[in-house]
C-alpha cells in the first residue's frame, strides 16, 4: 500500500522547500521527501535574484530590470519577471528578511572582505551593508580559520567601500577547543552559557561583549562571522548591541552555514504551518510510469523500497552540488527520473581552463517547457505530471549570474502552483 | 681564484639541491636558482616511489644496484620524508612465469631483498589486489615525499652557508674568454622571499664554476654556450585517487608498459604512468586518453579504481638522456642512468658541467658525484657527508610522542603533523597560540603553516609543498582562503590577494583532468563557494570602480515589513 499525496516533491532545499509550501497554501495535500542535508548548509544564507549578467556586467542595482534580458533559456525568462515578483512575496511573507523595501539590490560584506550584490538578507546582516557610509569594526575569533577579520577589513578597503573599516582579532572567552565546531560557539550564545574568565564565570553574551569593548574605538557598527547563535540569533544581537552600545551585524560565512541553515529552519516551520508533510533522510531509488505519467516512487529505508504514490510530481534535487546532477567519465545524468540533461560528448568540454571561467558544467541541468516540465533530447514532455525546480535545471550559472536562491524560489513557486492546480 | 670557489647551480629540483647541500657542506660557497619553486620541475611532478631496485632488476642492473644502496640511505637520513610501505611485483594470468623468474633472480643478484608471495597470501596483505592475481614478488619499495626531500636539503644547504633563490630565472651565461664565469638571472616580481634581488629585477651572479642541474631543461642552458646538450624529456601522466586503496606500492610484473604501477602516497595514492617522448619539456599535450589508460589498466590489478574518486592529474617529463651513439628509438628504451657532461673535456668550454638523467631516488648519489668532480677541479679534498648526516626534521626521529594531548590537537591531526614535521616538531608546534586547523582534508595547523611561511615568504605554492595544505579532496576549495589570511598581517592585502589567486589556479589546473563524478560536484561546490559566497569571481577590489551609493543602504528596511524589529528580544520565530 503506497503513501498518497496529491503533489510529491523530492528535494529539501530552497526549491523543494517553495514549492511544496506554494503547493500547500494552495490547498494541495503535499508531501516533501529528501535525502542528505539541504545545500543550504553550504550557503551564505543570502538570497540573491540576480547580481551579474551573463556577460558579467554588474553589479546589477535592479535584477528586476535586467532579467528581460536574459536569454530565453534562462529560468527567469520561463517563468517571467512578475512571477519572480509574486514568489519574493510569498518568501518574504514566511521569512524575517530584508530587503522588500526596494527593488533595488544590495551589497553585503563577505567573510573574504569582498562584497556581493543580493536582493534579501537575514536581519541578522542588515547592519552590515556596504552602501550605509557608518564606519565598521570586525571582529575575528582566533581560532576561526574562516574569517580574518583584519584582512577582511583590508579586503574591503581594496574594495573602495565608502567607510572606514578596522578588523581586530580576539579570543573568545572560556576555553574552547582551538578547532571548536561554529555550532558550539553559537549554542554557549544562545543558552548565555557559563563561561570562564580568569576564574570567574561570566555569561558567554557578556563576556564576549566585554572584550570587544577593550577593541572597540568609535565605530558605530560591529561585524561578527555567523556564528551569533542559532534559535535564538536575535536576542543575542540584540544582548550585545546593548552591552557594546553599537548596531551589531553578521558576516555570512561558508560551510557550514548558519544564516543557511537558520533559513532552512524558518521554511520548515513555515510548510508545518501550511499542513504538509515531510520525511528526511531516505534517497528516491526507484520510480514506475506509466507511459507519461510517473505513478509511484519509491524511498529507500532501511533496506526496503517503500512506495509513495501522487498525482503530481515535483524534481527540486539540486545540481552538481547537491547530487542532483550525477556524472562520470562519460556522461552526465540526472539519476531519479534520467531527464535528458545535454552536455558536452568529451568531458574536456565540462569546464573552462581557468577557475573562474564560463565554465559549461555550471549550466547544467534538465530542460523545460513553461510549466517546468522537463523535456526529453527531443524536446517532448518527459512525463506530464513532472516538474523541474531549482539548481536541477539547466540554463543559467547560478555561481556566476548570483541568481541561485532567486531561481530556487521563482521556480519553486512555480512548480508549486503548477502541481497543485493539476491536482485538483 | 677566491680562497673559497664560488659555485652556481641551476636547478632547485632534487639533483641540484642535493649537489647544492652536498658542496656546502664541503665548505664551498654556493648559490642556487631555480626559474619557478623549488621542485618545480620534474621532481614535483613524480609518483613519490622510493625504488628499491626492483623495477630495473632485470633490464638495468646498475641502475637497481643504486636504487637498493640510495634507498637505504634515505630511510636513514631523510625518515620523516620516507614511508616504508612495502612493494609487490604482482603477476596476473596473462603475464609471463618467465619474466617473473628473471625479476626475481635479477633483485638476487643486485642486492635487493625479495620474496615471492602466493596470490592469497598477496591479498591478505593488500585485500582490494585482483581475485586473480596469481603471485607476488616482495621488494622493500616505499613512498617517498619529493617536496618534504628538496625541502630539507635546502634547509641545510642554508644552514650551511649556501644562498638558495628560488623565481630566479638564469636568461644568459656570462662567457668570457671561452669560459663560463656566472649567470644573469631575472628575479621574479613579487614579494618576501620570492625576491632577495630587486623586485622583478635582472641580477648578475658571477661564479668560479657553474653546475647545470636543470635535468629536461639543460639544452636550454646548453644553447645559452653553443653547446648542443640533446637531453630527450619524456612525460607521463600521474593520476592521484583520493584515498589508499593500496598500503603497499603495487607494481605489474611486466617488462615495461604503461600503467603498471600504484603508490600510496600520504592519504592518497597515485597511478603510474605513461612514457612518450616530447619536444618542449614545457609545452606538450596532456589529454584525457592517457588519464582513462591509467584507470582502465590499474584496475586489472586493483579492481576497485574504476569506481574510485579521483582528484586531479598531473603531467611530468624525465630527463632522459642517452650518449650520441645509441640511438634509442623508443623512450623506455633509454638508460635511467645519469651522466656528468663536463663541457670543457667535450666541448672545450671551461667553467661548466652538466648533470642529466638520473632517477629521484638516486639523486643524493648524483650530487656526490658531481661535487667530487666540482672539487677535484679545484684541488680540494673534501669528503662528503651527505650519506651520514640527518636532514633538517630528520634528526632523532625515534620519538612519536602524544602531541594529541601535549598540544591539544586532535587525533589524528596531531600524528600527521608530526610525521611531517619529524625532528622539527617541538619548535614548530609549541606555540602558546591557538592552533586550529586551516586544511581539514590534510589536517594542516597553523602553526604548520606560519612556519612555512617564515621559510618560504608570501608563495603560497611554496606553503603547500611544505605543509600538503591545499592538496586533499576539495583541492583548495575551503582552504585557499584561509592560507591567504594566514599571509595577511606579514603581507599586506594585496599580496595576499595575489597569492590566494595563484594558489587557487594552480588548484585548478590538475583537477581539469578529474572533472567528472565525485571530484566535479567538488569542482562545482568550490566554484560556487568562490563565487556565489564571496564573489571572488567579481572581486571589486581587483575591478572599477563601484557605485555603492546606487545600492540599497538598509533605510526604510524592516519597516513594512511586520515582522519584530532588530533591537525586539529576539523577533517573532526566534523568541527567546
Amino acid at each position: 500500500m503506497a503513501i498518497n499525496s496529491e503533489v510529491l516533491v523530492i528535494g529539501g532545499g530552497l526549491a523543494g522547500l517553495t514549492s511544496a509550501l506554494k503547493a500547500a497554501r494552495e490547498g494541495a495535500d503535499v508531501r516533501l521527501v529528501s535525502y542528505k542535508q539541504s545545500s543550504l548548509r553550504h550557503a551564505s544564507g543570502l538570497v540573491d535574484l540576480l547580481g551579474y549578467t551573463p556577460d558579467g556586467e554588474g553589479p546589477i542595482t535592479d535584477p528586476y530590470a535586467a532579467m528581460g534580458d536574459l536569454p530565453e533559456e534562462h529560468p527567469y525568462r520561463r517563468v517571467g519577471v512578475e512571477t519572480v515578483r509574486e514568489s519574493m512575496s510569498l518568501f518574504d511573507e514566511v521569512t524575517d528578511y530584508r530587503g522588500d523595501h526596494t527593488d533595488t539590490n544590495a551589497l553585503v560584506p563577505t567573510h573574504g572582505g569582498t562584497v556581493k550584490p543580493t536582493a534579501r538578507y537575514p536581519t541578522g546582516a542588515a547592519a552590515g551593508l556596504a552602501s550605509d557610509d557608518r564606519d565598521v569594526l570586525l571582529v575575528g575569533l582566533e581560532s576561526l580559520v574562516d574569517f580574518d577579520a583584519p584582512h577582511a577589513a583590508a579586503h574591503l578597503e581594496a574594495a573602495g567601500v565608502p567607510f572606514d573599516v578596522r578588523g581586530e582579532t580576539i579570543r573568545f572567552p572560556g576555553d574552547l577547543q582551538a578547532d571548536a565546531k561554529i555550532t558550539r560557539y553559537a549554542k554557549l550564545l544562545d543558552t548565555n552559557g557559563d563561561v570562564a574568565v580568569r576564574g570567574r564565570k561570566k555569561g558567554a553574551r557578556d563576556a564576549l561583549a566585554e572584550r570587544v569593548n577593550t577593541v572597540r574605538d568609535t565605530e558605530e557598527r560591529i561585524g561578527f562571522p555567523a556564528i551569533l547563535g542559532d534559535a535564538h540569533t536575535d536576542a543575542v544581537r540584540a544582548a550585545l548591541e546593548e552591552k557594546i552600545g553599537a548596531d551589531v551585524f553578521e558576516v555570512p560565512m561558508g560551510p557550514p552555514s548558519l544564516p543557511g541553515l537558520r533559513l532552512e529552519d524558518a521554511l520548515f516551520e513555515a510548510l508545518d504551518e501550511a499542513g504538509a508533510s515531510f520525511e528526511t533522510g531516505n534517497p528516491v531509488v526507484d520510480f514506475d510510469a506509466d507511459g507519461e505519467r510517473i505513478e509511484t516512487v519509491y524511498i529507500e529505508k532501511n533496506g526496503a523500497k517503500i512506495p509513495n504514490s501522487a498525482d503530481q510530481y515535483v524534481l527540486a534535487t539540486g545540481g552538481l552540488v547537491g547530487k542532483g546532477i550525477e556524472s562520470d567519465r562519460e556522461s552526465v545524468t540526472e539519476p531519479v527520473f534520467d531527464c535528458h540533461i545535454e552536455h558536452g560528448e568529451d568531458r574536456y568540454e565540462w569546464f573552462d581552463g581557468d577557475a573562474f571561467g564560463d565554465h559549461p558544467f555550471a549550466s547544467f541541468g534538465v530542460e523545460t517547457d513553461e510549466t517546468l516540465r522537463p523535456l526529453t533530447a527531443d524536446s517532448a514532455v518527459q512525463f506530464e505530471n513532472l516538474r523541474a525546480a531549482g539548481s536541477v535545471l539547466g540554463g543559467y550559472d547560478f555561481a556566476a549570474e548570483k541568481s541561485g536562491s532567486g531561481v530556487s524560489i521563482a521556480t519553486g513557486y512555480v512548480a508549486g502552483e503548477n502541481a497543485a492546480a493539476e491536482a485538483r | 681564484m677566491a680562497q673559497t670557489p664560488h659555485i652556481a647551480v641551476i636547478g632547485g629540483g632534487s639533483t641540484g639541491i642535493g649537489i647544492a647541500r652536498d658542496l656546502a657542506m664541503r665548505g664551498l660557497d654556493v648559490t642556487l636558482v631555480e626559474q619557478g619553486n623549488l621542485t618545480h620541475g620534474t621532481t614535483g611532478r613524480m609518483h613519490g616511489l622510493l625504488h628499491s631496485g626492483g623495477r630495473y632488476a632485470v633490464a638495468d642492473q646498475a641502475s637497481a644496484t643504486e636504487c637498493i644502496e640510495e634507498n637505504r640511505v634515505l630511510r636513514d637520513i631523510a625518515s620523516h620524508c620516507v614511508e616504508m610501505t612495502g612493494g609487490l611485483f604482482v603477476k596476473r594470468p596473462e603475464d609471463s612465469e618467465e619474466y617473473f623468474q628473471e625479476k626475481l633472480e635479477g633483485c638476487k643478484e643486485c642486492g635487493i631483498p625479495a620474496e615471492v608471495i602466493s596470490g592469497e597470501e598477496a591479498r591478505a596483505m593488500e585485500p582490494h589486489l585482483a581475485k586473480d592475481v596469481e603471485k607476488a614478488i616482495t621488494v622493500p619499495d616505499g613512498a617517498i615525499d619529493p617536496f618534504r626531500l628538496v625541502v630539507a636539503n635546502a634547509a641545510s644547504a642554508e644552514e650551511h652557508g649556501a644562498r638558495i633563490e628560488t623565481h630566479s630565472k638564469v636568461t644568459d651565461l656570462i662567457i668570457e674568454d671561452g669560459e663560463v664565469v656566472g649567470l644573469e638571472v631575472e628575479h621574479a616580481s613579487g614579494s618576501g622571499k620570492r625576491v632577495h634581488g630587486t623586485e622583478g629585477g635582472t641580477e648578475e651572479i658571477r661564479a668560479d664554476y657553474v653546475v647545470n642541474a636543470t635535468g629536461a631543461w639543460a639544452g636550454r642552458i646548453g644553447d645559452m654556450a653553443n653547446v648542443d646538450i640533446a637531453v630527450r624529456p619524456s612525460k607521463g601522466v600521474m593520476t592521484i585517487m583520493n584515498i589508499r586503496q593500496v598500503d603497499t606500492v603495487i607494481n605489474r610484473c611486466k617488462p615495461k608498459g604503461d600503467a603498471d604501477i600504484v603508490v600510496p602516497h600520504e592519504t592518497t595514492a597515485i597511478l603510474g604512468t605513461t612514457d612518450e617522448e616530447v619536444e618542449d619539456p614545457e609545452d606538450y599535450p596532456e589529454e584525457g586518453w592517457e588519464v582513462d589508460k591509467m584507470i582502465d589498466t590499474l584496475k586489472e590489478l586493483v579492481p576497485m579504481l574504476d569506481e574510485a574518486r579521483t582528484i586531479r592529474s598531473f603531467w611530468g617529463v624525465r630527463p632522459l638522456y642517452e650518449p650520441p651513439d645509441v640511438g634509442s628509438d623508443d623512450p623506455t628504451d633509454i638508460t635511467r642512468d645519469y651522466f656528468l657532461l663536463d663541457h670543457d673535456e667535450r666541448d672545450d668550454l671551461q667553467g661548466m658541467t652538466s648533470i642529466v638523467g638520473g632517477k629521484f631516488t638516486t639523486y643524493r648519489m648524483m650530487g656526490e658525484e658531481i661535487s667530487d668532480h666540482v672539487c677535484a677541479k679545484f684541488g680540494i679534498d673534501a669528503e662528503c657527508r651527505t650519506a651520514d648526516e640527518p636532514l633538517p626534521g630528520s634528526e632523532d626521529f625515534s620519538v612519536l610522542r602524544d602531541y594529541m594531548d601535549e598540544f591539544g590537537l586532535r587525533s589524528p591531526i596531531g600524528r600527521r603533523s608530526v610525521e611531517r614535521l619529524g625532528s622539527r616538531a617541538d619548535d614548530v608546534l609549541k606555540t602558546s597560540d591557538p592552533n586550529p586547523t586551516i586544511c581539514n582534508c590534510e589536517g594542516v595547523t597553523r602553526a604548520e603553516v606560519q612556519d612555512a611561511i617564515e621559510q618560504s615568504g608570501s608563495d603560497l605554492n611554496a606553503v603547500r609543498i611544505r605543509t600538503r595544505a591545499s592538496m586533499g579532496n576539495c583541492q583548495g576549495g575551503f582552504c585557499c582562503s584561509r592560507l591567504a589570511s594566514e599571509l595577511h598581517g606579514e603581507y599586506s592585502e594585496d599580496i595576499a590577494r595575489e597569492a590566494w589567486d595563484e594558489l587557487l589556479q594552480e588548484r585548478w589546473k590538475g583537477q581539469r583532468h578529474a572533472l567528472w563524478g565525485e571530484q566535479l560536484s567538488q569542482a562545482a561546490l568550490n566554484y560556487a563557494l568562490h563565487s556565489t559566497t564571496q564573489n571572488r569571481d567579481n572581486d571589486p577590489a581587483d575591478g572599477g570602480p563601484v557605485d555603492f551609493a546606487a545600492f540599497d543602504s538598509g533605510v526604510g528596511a524592516g519597516e513594512a515589513s511586520g515582522t519584530a524589529d532588530v533591537a525586539a528580544d529576539g523577533g517573532t520565530r526566534n523568541g527567546d
